[in-house]
């Protein structure tokens, strides 16, 4: 082996302790790189390979009822290469032993053979046997929630009809990767199922026979669903179409982008912090070491090593120095990219899994990383390659230190000697010093970030499931009907309030921009679900006319209040109207536009009619209410508060359990890697002096005042720092994260900063303690007598 | 000895520090010849220019104004990778620090040369020359002052250059290690033929010469001829 390499070798290992500091760093972000692009690539094969082989349709259209005989007129629409028809409807299950009612989503396949588009992947059992009106395939997540298998019988109330129906498959479909009951938030595998049925079972228990109201397009290739969906929504009009909706509008699918997109997004932004701090890390060990070696240089220039020679001997180390932490974040990356994929995995019940560690994302995050470590340490090894050989001979003169205000104003002169080394020596080299603060203040930043996370769900949770949705249970009806109905709900067991909701799907339209969503029609003083504006966190009053928007609408629209937004109902009469926006609300779920009940049916031109009855109930009462609910035929939802409150914090607290482990892992390295590294160049550069210090006489508790204090202050310097970073960083995220179905808010409670400031306090405290061993075993005779 | 070739010839050399504020004029136009195989000692006083015109005469400084021409070797306007060429295939140095490589073995640090080297010695013949045949595997912490200084010299001869140039090399050093490190030098220069330049403020040393420079302020004050060059292990101090 060549000397020079063997020198490389030597000094690295005796830098040891520095270069595993940095790799750590390094680690951290490369394996956050790494599992975020693994895992976007896994996902994104893994859906595309789901969609293809059970044929996930291009083009989805709700409707109230149209004759089969339309389909012909759907298959000529240009571009148009396949059309399933379908009835689908929502229906209350009576699960044994299952207390509370039990949504279920019905929708029809064909019996006997397998569907032209939104294949089921059987599990286990079989497809639906023709002429059997009495069997069902439940989805996965459902049946495994409730434990039921092959063989088993579900009571489903149909139209009003208690069915027995018995459990034929388990299957999965590409269509509910993700399944939401209506108005849920988040799945909940207990309280909502997707089941399906045959065609013509299903349509006789609905009165849909020969009909359908749901259809499904695949286009040929080439195809654009922009020219498709007009042509569509024109066809089904007459019959009660709600509006088409292309793939990426699918909610399924929409929450499938939305998890890769999310990745994609923490892929850029993460590993930037930690690749930044890496590199300026780097640039500190370097330039430390390229200072040391400078005679060293001069040497071999003298002995006629080129330029280039030099600098390439320094850049090894950066190699060497960067291979190590890549190597770790490749290991640990493809490791956290594999949980991670089976976490989403596990969300999204893939029925297949193409998780492989990516070459791509290996590849990518090796070469972002030597690219920024070399260019960081670039200015070092080139001063260290063009260093005038004459010159490098010379040792370098005592640092110019200055007076400063130090001497001058009074708080200067009641600082001790060895204060006044601490200060003298940050404000002499202020670019280092900024870059120990920079890095601890983006380690408590990263967890500050990673923390608020849970304190942004608890806000969410506060505001959308207690200030703005005050009723324990909402109960969706079949159809709309009259007013007085709701009096029928008065007088069930345990019921203290009733309040009525009604959801019509509209399209709004300013100019050229148009929005697809729904209005909500809320009474006069409403109580169980009124209009919560979460910036003035109160209750807005319904107007007697005219919309109020939710800010995200309005900005979406281009409005604000005074302006007038057209209104095209999709539902009734299909009224399309002009209303003013008479004032606006706050809020992170949705993009909701409120009007007052009795508008709304006026404008339909329908007596008072209501669709959802929000219900107060005595938490004693509730067994009583749950059987009465489950026997009510005209029902379709149930939707239970708690129920929702329970399935958004375990489905989430998972989630959120990993990332929060993860972050803290890796805002730990930084911070033990930014102060190990800071004492370590400290302790090298002024070994002589402390130890000059000691044979004055001071005590060893004295010289590490001098070298930890400034470590000290310099991480009190980062810890407020990284708090202000910490609320940086998530709001971009919060801003980086905003879609149209919910925001994530910025609510970061004090404790939030406490914890962070605190774990990384205790792994800077760790490098401390640690160069603090050393400091202790100074040998004395040692370092005077090597001269620097 | 007179009638031997010119290895190196300089003329007119000035070299001033500083630009600007305080000029420093520390060569005012040295003109120099330097002989194939001799040993030239060069004393003066602290100040007076020596180790800058050394650096010059091995392409390690620029002078202001002036030549050296070295075989083919031009310098004085020579550039940076020229300079590098020159001090790589002719010149080998020794400095006062002995300036070993602090994690590599006194055979590494020798290897470090002839690695570079177009017709290198064995490292481990450069330092059985200097008497350190024994202490190959050792590193320069495991070395007295003058056993490091003289694995420098090992380390400077190794690639068999034409030129020794040797910066106080005994500065640091007590007179008996001194002695051993001259005779070194000196071995080195009867055996191998390199022509050898020692720095020194030590007059007792120019004796094992067979040419004193003596330099005072920026210039040669005079040139002593020693018709018999003495051991350095006669020599004391
Ligand atoms: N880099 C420099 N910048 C400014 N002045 C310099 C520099 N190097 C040397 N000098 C000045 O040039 C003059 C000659 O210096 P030089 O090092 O050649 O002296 P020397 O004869 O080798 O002295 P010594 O015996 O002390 O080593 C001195 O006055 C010195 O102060
Ligand atoms: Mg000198």
């Amino acid at each position: 082996m060549r000397a020079l390499d063997m020198k490389v070798i030597r000094d690295l290992w005796h830098l040891r302790g520095q270069v595993f500091a940095i790799a750590l760093v390094i680690a951290s972000g490369v394996a956050v790189l790494v599992m975020s692009l693994s895992t976007r690539e896994a996902l994104t094969n893994t859906a595309e390979a789901y969609y293809e082989r059970y044929g996930f349709a291009d083009v989805f259209a709700g409707l109230k009822r149209a004759p089969e005989s339309i389909k012909h007129r759907i298959e000529d629409i240009p571009g148009v290469q396949t059309v399933q028809t379908r009835v689908v409807r929502y229906a209350t299950l009576d699960i044994e032993g299952f207390a509370e009612p039990v949504m279920g989503q019905f929708v029809s396949v064909p019996e006997g053979r397998a569907a032209a588009l939104n294949r089921l992947a059987i599990r286990t059992g079989r497809t639906i046997a023709p002429n059997r009106a009495d069997e069902i395939i439940l989805n996965e997540p459902f049946a495994e929630a409730h434990g039921l298998t092959l063989g088993d019988e579900v009571v489903a109330i149909l139209n009003g009809n208690r069915r027995k129906l018995q459990v034929v498959g388990i299957a999965l479909s590409p269509e509910f990767i993700y399944s939401l009951g209506p108005g849920a938030l988040l799945p909940d595998d207990l309280r909502f199922g997707v089941m399906w049925m045959g065609r013509e079972a299903l349509a006789a228990a609905f009165d849909q026979q020969g009909a359908f109201n749901y259809v499904a397009l695949r286009l040929s290739r080439g195809a654009s669903a922009d020219s498709v969906l007009p042509a569509l929504d024109r066809i089904l009009k007459p019959y009660g179409g709600i509006g088409a909706i292309a793939r990426k509008d699918h909610l399924s699918h929409w929450f499938v982008m939305n998890e890769i997109d999310q990745l994609s997004k923490m892929s850029k932004i993460l590993p930037t912090i930690f690749v930044l701090v890496s590199a300026f890390l780097t640039n500190m060990v370097m330039a430390r070491l390229i200072a040391t070696e400078r005679t060293q240089i001069g040497l071999m220039k003298a002995f006629g090593y080129s330029n280039l020679e030099v600098g390439w001997h320094y850049i090894k180390f950066v190699i060497v120095i960067a291979a190590v932490g890549i190597a770790l974040g490749l290991v640990s990356g493809a490791w956290f990219g594999k949980l991670a994929t089976e976490l989403y995995a596990g969300l999204f019940r893939f029925p297949l899994l193409l998780y492989k560690a990516s070459p791509s994302a290996f590849v990518i995050a090796s070469a972002v990383t030597f690219t920024a470590a070399l260019a960081g340490t670039l200015g070092s090894v080139r001063r260290a390659a063009t260093l005038a050989p004459a010159q490098a001979m010379i040792p370098p003169s005592p640092p110019v230190y200055r007076k400063s205000i130090l001497a001058r104003t009074r708080f200067g002169r009641w600082l001790d000697q060895p204060t006044r080394i601490i200060i003298r020596h940050i404000i002499r080299d202020p670019i280092r010093a900024l870059t120990t603060v920079g890095g601890i203040a983006s380690a408590v930043g990263l967890l500050v970030l990673a923390l608020q996370w849970g304190d942004g769900l608890n806000w969410l949770a506060q505001r959308y499931f207690f200030d703005a949705q005050r009723q324990h249970v909402m109960i969706g009806l079949a159809e709309v009907q009259a007013a007085n109905v709701v009096h029928d709900f008065e007088h069930l067991p345990g019921v203290l309030a009733v309040e009525p909701l009604r959801f019509v799907s509209a399209d709004f339209e300013v100019g050229t921009i148009t929005h697809r969503g729904a209005l909500t029609g809320v009474v006069s003083d409403a109580r169980l679900q009124p209009i919560f504006d979460e910036t003035r966190n109160a209750v807005i009053e319904a107007p007697a006319e005219g919309l109020v928007l939710g800010t995200r609408l309005a900005s979406k629209l281009g409005v604000e209040i005074g302006d007038r937004v057209w209104v095209n109902m999709l539902e009734g009469r299909r009224p399309q109207l002009q209303l003013p926006v008479v004032d606006l609300m706050q809020t992170h779920i949705g993009m909701p536009a409120y009007v007052h009940l009795d508008s709304l049916n006026r404008m339909l031109r329908e007596r008072p009619s209501v669709q959802y009855i929000n219900l107060l109930v005595d938490a004693r009462a509730e067994a009583a209410l749950y059987r009465e609910l489950k026997a009510l035929p005209a029902i379709s939802a149930v939707m239970l508060r708690q129920a929702a409150l329970d399935s958004f914090y375990d489905t989430l607290a998972e989630h959120l359990l990993v990332y929060v482990t993860m972050f803290t892992v890796f805002a730990c390295a930084l911070g033990f890697g930014v102060a190990y590294n800071a004492t370590r160049i400290a302790l090298s550069e002024r070994g002589r002096e402390l130890a000059t210090l000691r044979v004055l006489g001071f005590r060893r508790s004295e010289i590490s005042y001098i070298l930890l204090g400034e470590l000290g202050l310099l991480i009190a310097l980062g810890l407020p720092l990284g708090c202000l970073a910490g609320y940086g960083l998530a709001s971009v995220m919060a801003t980086a994260f905003d879609t149209e179905l919910f925001r994530v808010p910025l609510a970061i409670e004090p404790v939030t900063y406490g914890q962070s400031v605190l774990v990384i306090l205790g792994a800077t405290a760790i490098s401390a303690a640690l160069v603090r061993r050393r400091l202790d075993r100074l040998n004395l005779i040692e370092v005077l007598k090597t001269r620097e | 000895m007179s009638q031997a070739n010119v290895t190196l010839e300089a003329q007119g050399l000035t070299r001033v520090y500083g630009t600007g504020g305080v000029q420093v004029h520390a060569l005012r136009g040295v003109d120099l010849a330097l002989y194939e195989g001799e040993l030239v000692v060069l004393l003066g006083p602290s100040g007076s220019g020596k180790s800058t015109l050394l650096n010059i005469l091995g392409g390690l400084d620029q002078p202001t104004a002036g030549t050296v021409q070295f075989r083919e070797h031009t310098l004085g306007r020579a550039g940076d990778a020229e300079l590098t060429r020159y001090r790589r295939e002719h010149v080998g140095f020794v400095f006062q620090f002995y300036n070993l490589i602090p994690s590599l073995t006194a055979r590494e640090n020798v290897a470090l040369v002839t690695e570079i080297a177009d017709n290198p010695m064995d490292p481990a013949t450069a330092l059985g020359l200097v008497g350190l045949g024994e202490r190959l595997d050792s590193f320069p912490a495991q070395l007295s002052g003058g056993e490091q200084q003289r694995v420098a010299i090992a380390r400077a001869i190794a690639k068999q250059p034409d030129m020794l140039l040797c910066d106080e090399p005994t500065g640091a050093l007590d007179s008996e290690t001194g002695i051993l490190v001259l005779e070194a030098i000196e071995q080195v220069n009867r055996e191998l033929g390199t022509t050898t330049a020692v720095i020194t403020h030590n007059t007792v040393i120019g004796s094992m010469a067979d040419r004193v420079m003596h330099i005072a302020n920026g210039l040669i004050a005079n040139i002593e001829h020693n018709s018999q060059r003495r051991a350095p292990s006669e020599l004391a101090w």
